[in-house]
């Protein structure tokens, strides 16, 4: 029974496998970057993001159809271009880096539809939408754990300056030139995620799996490593959970995964042990020191 | 340990407007002086431009033994996002930064040099303790434990003891005189003139411009501290070009 539930799915079918690996390969990098954009209080910057990347996926999916290279390079350069002019632009000038986000992303946005209808042809971009994470061939299974695996040496090898850019940046500029180039990096981290998410999700739910398991883990924990630790391990049971519940309901799996992460991020909020609601309404006693 | 600043005709400001104007003078190597002067007068203005955060508009500073980057600095309102999950022993331990940058190895000196700072700021106890939890004071004694780790011959702080108790004020002051007993060359803003006179021998009195400059005693008269008070505040947007300049 529990082996038909959990188990058979995967044993069965190679498409399912396929999903498993590559879900699970897009957690171990996604969720972590979402527990920093979270600790930043960059949150929306992954959804502008993701709509920033659309056109250049699109415009990449025009010229060479549903060709993995050719949507890849197209979503990492227009998702780059718009985290590079929006950063360089908020140096430089009065406006903040989410005004600037806001301009870049919604201008990208309009410049890919221009070109899209300009071609006039009848495109298919559901997949791009909302992904295909039913049917990762072995090329898109090799850019998730690259972009997985990229992600969490990247992280490793910038963690210091990016937890001090966070937490202190005048301090970091007082003491090293590596501020810009730690929000950049980090920046770049963010976009190679959301354009590996899209394969499997889509670029509009791409940014859930990063989102939804970092949200979820700050109710649990007041800790860096625990939060980056316990978002990896939500995000990657949302993946498996929300798999199985699209093989047996027959949903849509990447929604499907997204859901059972927003559920994970609702059980959170109520039972969360790190400021979660039963905590904040049914306080404990208070101590003697 | 020999930490100089010499400005000469140094002007610092915002959008042309400066908040520093054609200051010349010298903070000596070893030096503990106190910048006073009214609101806006430009003393965080020209803290930031020791650390080279402003570019000036015109006129020269020369740091004589230190790099920029070695100085260690302590803003008025430090931005610091405490709600970042971040306990004190590691918040202080980015005092170590140029040491042991972004990759170093934080060995067992370096951890004795940390508890070291926590517990000459009073702090032991504090160490698991997210920095959100931590009061104002305790805060500022975070602050303070990360400039002793710096362990730089030039410290520079914004207006130090803001918001903070007596008690607190005075374990701070100790710590500043120690650096001073140390021949560290320590500049501080300052609003409290007794704190000035009691502790701090050299003090610089500007109002946008230099009033006095001098042994505390000196600088502090009546006369002084009035002039100083008749500043004018506002920026003119239609004020002309500096004419010394050009003169210059």
């Amino acid at each position: 029974m529990l082996y038909d539930l959990l188990i058979e799915p995967f044993a069965e079918f190679e498409f399912m496998r396929r999903a498993l690996v590559g879900s699970l390969a897009l957690s171990l990098g996604a969720a972590p970057i979402g527990v920093f954009l979270m600790l930043r209080r960059m949150s929306l910057t992954g959804d502008a993001m993701a709509h920033a990347i659309l056109p250049g996926a699109a415009i990449g999916y025009l010229l060479a159809g549903l060709s993995l290279p050719a949507m890849t390079i197209g979503g990492l350069v227009a998702g780059l271009a718009v985290a590079l002019g929006a950063g360089a632009v908020a140096r430089a000038t009065v406006l903040k880096e989410d005004a600037t986000l806001a301009a870049f992303y919604l201008i990208s946005l309009a410049l890919g539809v221009v070109i899209v209808s300009a071609r006039g042809s009848n495109v298919d971009l559901l997949h791009v939408l909302f992904g295909s994470v039913l049917a990762l061939d072995d090329q898109t299974l090799l850019l998730l754990a690259g972009v997985g695996t990229g992600t969490l040496i990247t992280l490793a090898v910038i963690l210091r300056p990016l937890v001090l850019e966070c937490v202190d940046p005048a301090f970091l500029r007082s003491v090293s030139h590596a501020g810009a180039r730690v929000h950049f990096t980090f920046m770049a981290l963010v976009v190679m995620n959301l354009v590996g998410g899209f394969h499997a999700l889509g670029t509009l739910l791409a940014v859930g799996i990063m989102m939804l398991p970092a949200a979820a883990a700050r109710l649990w924990t007041n800790d860096l490593t625990g939060l980056i630790g316990i978002s990896v391990i939500i995000a990657g049971l949302s993946s498996i959970g929300g798999l199985l519940l699209s093989y047996h309901l027959s949903l849509p799996s990447g929604p499907a995964i997204i859901l059972v992460a927003g559920g994970a991020y609702a059980l959170s909020l109520v039972f969360g042990r790190a400021g979660g609601a039963i905590r904040h309404f049914l306080p404990a006693r208070h101590l003697e020191a | 340990m020999a930490a100089r600043i010499e400005f000469q005709d140094l002007t610092l400001g915002y959008d042309r407007h400066p908040a520093v104007h054609h200051l010349t003078g010298a903070i000596e190597s070893g030096a503990l002086i106190a910048v006073v002067g009214p609101n806006g007068a430009g003393k965080s203005t020209l803290l930031k431009g020791i650390v080279g955060m402003l570019q000036p508009l015109g006129g020269r500073m020369r740091l004589d033994g230190i790099a920029p980057h070695d100085i260690a600095y302590l803003p008025q309102l430090a931005e610091v996002d405490r709600s970042f999950p971040l306990c004190v022993y590691d918040f202080v331990s980015m005092g170590l930064w140029r040491k042991v940058g972004a990759f170093g190895r934080i060995g067992r000196g370096e951890r004795g040099r940390i508890e070291d700072a926590i517990r000459a700021v009073g702090l032991e106890g504090f160490e698991r303790r997210a920095i959100g939890t931590l009061s104002g004071g305790q805060m500022q004694r975070c602050l303070f434990a990360r400039l002793l780790l710096q362990d730089s011959s030039l410290i520079l702080l914004d207006e130090p003891f803001n918001a903070v108790d007596a008690k607190t004020a005075a374990d701070l002051l100790d710590l500043i005189r120690r650096w001073h007993d140390e021949k560290r060359t320590v500049a501080a803003v300052l609003h409290d003139m007794e704190t000035v006179r009691r502790s701090f021998p050299e003090t610089v009195l500007i109002a946008r411009e230099v009033v006095a400059w001098g042994p505390t005693a000196e600088v502090l008269t009546p006369t002084n501290l009035l002039a100083a008070r008749r500043m004018i505040e506002a920026f003119d947007d239609a004020a002309h070009i500096c004419a010394r300049d050009a003169a210059a």
